[in-house]
């Protein structure tokens, strides 16, 4: 059903670099590839750039030197071929806004629709499917207030499917989010990908990236390693990307006596705790049974 | 005493059937602007408007023209002002709007002419004659036209500015084309009910509408119906008791609002506290 042919899709982000009004540097020369289809961790501290890379994806900042390329045309270009889907964080949404769950999936089509953007046979019925993937068909005449957490990421999610787009960048998807929630964003995450798309995620939930994530960028105001999950996301990578700036817990066997005996090292960045173990190896829920997690990811790049 | 014997004279019946056209106008738009956090953008504009009367006058050029110039001044001059410093929009908005008022009033001071501050002020809804008439038709029908075909656009731009731009939207079109209807609809309304009170007109019917709707369609309908019926009752209270007719209209408003608040903000409030009351499992 995708209209923008899905396989072609490429993002290019060359040598960018991006000021701040007081003239600090927000990114200096990044630079990464991706191609669809993939799920791609975004990971820094706060003050990173993080941001700043979405806002340049979407053509809201302009670079001072380098460019963004959207299967090689500017970003202007893809914008116009509405290839760009952004989910939202919750915080930025005004919830008390008089529009319903089918109006918020609607805006998702206003691009592909009319001058007068009248929903067609075929917006409604991609809104209506779109929906249906979220499982939030039922809710669709909820005033979008009157959704839970979880809820309210789906009908975004919704929107961005609705869209068509085939670049997806997702602030935060899990911040707010029950675990069921969590679960479904990750399935429909991985369909994407092997719908050919490529998915951005920005994010704190360091635990949950070699969950899902086939591929990561580090970021601090350069990009300090990017690539496949199994090669970057390693504590001494981590270590040196966030420097002191992530909580570390050292937990030793006389802390920890149960754990095997072994002594594991936590990195957190606010949210799930990312957990190594002694000889650097990373932990996981459910470890036991799943001890190819990391390689898996790689089998899906 | 007879209620309805307002409706007899002519006069009247056009000020009520003009002063709801102006309404009707105005509470379109105010619901665009209680939704985008504008509702104090209609204060400033209609302020900002009287060294634009008078300059007109000075120059011989028509009143409204000049307005509608110092309007749109003003409505860019605060976006202008809020980018190139670290000020936030209302102060930026503050400093321009009073800033160009005084202007007004020192200008209408030191110039001579037949105006009158009151009707500019409090405008003489009574006293409109056929040309004017004809001037508010010729604008309002066009800009409620432009609104309510460009409703959904305008919408999304209130609600979600960043998926407004990355769908390609022409954002930068859809705000200053909202800030040109509004300085439109102010200075056709001037005549009418005066720079002060249509402040009112263009916050008050978005934001009874606002407690009684969940959804935008709705909101526009009850925003224009309340302010239709503030209009006529308005212009019939002011003809019994002798009041200015702008203030009535603007005082039945208010009542409107204040009904609502009692009535429907509770309910609304406790339908919004329970999100997700009855889901299913998720």
């Amino acid at each position: 059903m995708p209209m923008n042919d899905p396989l072609q899709i490429r993002l290019d982000v060359e040598n960018i670099s991006v000021m701040y009004g007081n003239g600090h540097a927000a990114l200096e020369g990044a630079s990464f590839s991706l191609s669809g289809g993939t799920i791609c961790a975004l990971v820094g501290v706060n003050g990173s750039g993080k941001s700043t890379l979405f806002k340049s994806i979407m053509g809201f900042v302009k670079p001072r030197d380098g460019m963004v390329k959207i299967n090689g045309q500017p970003v202007r270009e893809a914008l116009k071929k509405h290839l760009v889907a952004y989910v939202p964080q919750a915080e930025e949404v005004d919830w008390s806004f008089p529009v319903s769950v089918r109006d918020v999936v609607m805006m998702g089509r206003y691009g592909a629709m009319n001058f007068l953007r009248i929903p067609r046979a075929v917006d409604r019925a991609a809104v209506e499917d779109s929906l249906r993937r979220v499982g939030m068909w039922e809710f669709r005449d909820r005033q979008i207030g009157e959704l839970s957490g979880g809820q309210k990421k789906r009908v975004f999610l919704a929107r961005a499917l609705a869209q068509d787009g085939c670049l997806i960048l997702l602030d935060e998807p899990f911040t707010g989010v029950d675990v069921s929630t969590e679960d479904a964003i990750i399935d429909l995450l991985r369909e994407l990908r092997s719908e050919g798309c490529v998915v951005l995620v920005s994010t704190h939930n360091l635990g949950s990236v070699p969950e899902f994530c086939d591929q990561v960028v580090l970021l601090n105001r350069k990009v300090l390693a990017h690539g496949p999950t199994e090669e970057i996301f390693t504590e001494q990578n981590l270590t040196s990307a966030f420097g002191g700036q992530l909580r570390h817990f050292h937990f030793e066997q006389s802390t920890i006596q149960s754990h095997d005996g072994r002594a594991v090292k936590v990195l957190t960045d606010d949210e799930r705790p990312l957990v190594f173990g002694k000889d650097g190896h990373l932990e996981y829920k459910n470890r036991e049974g799943r001890e190819d997690l990391l390689k898996k990811r790689k089998e899906e790049l | 005493m007879n209620w309805l014997e307002p409706l007899e004279y002519p006069f009247l019946r056009d000020a009520m059937m003009i002063g709801s056209l102006i309404a009707v106008m105005c509470a379109v738009l105010s619901c665009f602007l209680v939704l985008r956090g504008w509702s104090l953008m209609g204060d400033a504009v209609s302020h900002s408007l009287l060294p634009g009367i008078v300059l007109a006058y000075l120059v011989g050029a028509p009143l409204l023209i000049g307005a509608f110039l110092a309007g749109l001044l003003c409505a860019v001059g605060t976006g202008w002002v809020k980018n190139i410093s670290r000020l936030k929009e209302d102060t930026a908005m503050g400093v321009v709007f009073t800033g160009l008022f005084a202007i007004g009033l020192v200008l209408f001071s030191k110039v001579p002419s037949d105006l009158h501050l009151d009707h500019i002020l409090f405008g003489n809804l009574l006293g409109i004659g056929p040309a004017e008439i004809r001037e508010v038709m010729w604008v309002a029908f066009p800009v409620l036209a432009v609104l309510l075909l460009k409703r959904r656009d305008f919408l999304l731009l209130c609600f979600d500015p960043v998926q407004a731009r990355v769908t390609a939207l022409p954002v930068r079109l859809l705000h200053y084309g909202l800030l040109v209807l509004l300085s439109l609809a102010i200075v056709v309304s001037l005549k009418a009910v005066g720079i002060i009170l249509v402040t009112a007109m263009l916050i008050t019917p978005g934001a009874t509408a606002f407690l009684w709707s969940d959804r935008f369609d709705r909101m526009l309908w009850i925003a224009s119906a309340t302010a239709v019926c503030s209009t006529v009752l308005g212009v019939m209270i002011s003809f019994h008791s002798d009041a200015s007719p702008a203030a009535c209209i603007v005082l039945f408003q208010a009542a409107l609002f204040a009904l609502s608040w009692m009535l429907a903000g509770r309910r609304g409030h406790r339908r919004r506290e329970n999100p997700g009351g009855n889901e299913t499992g998720i």
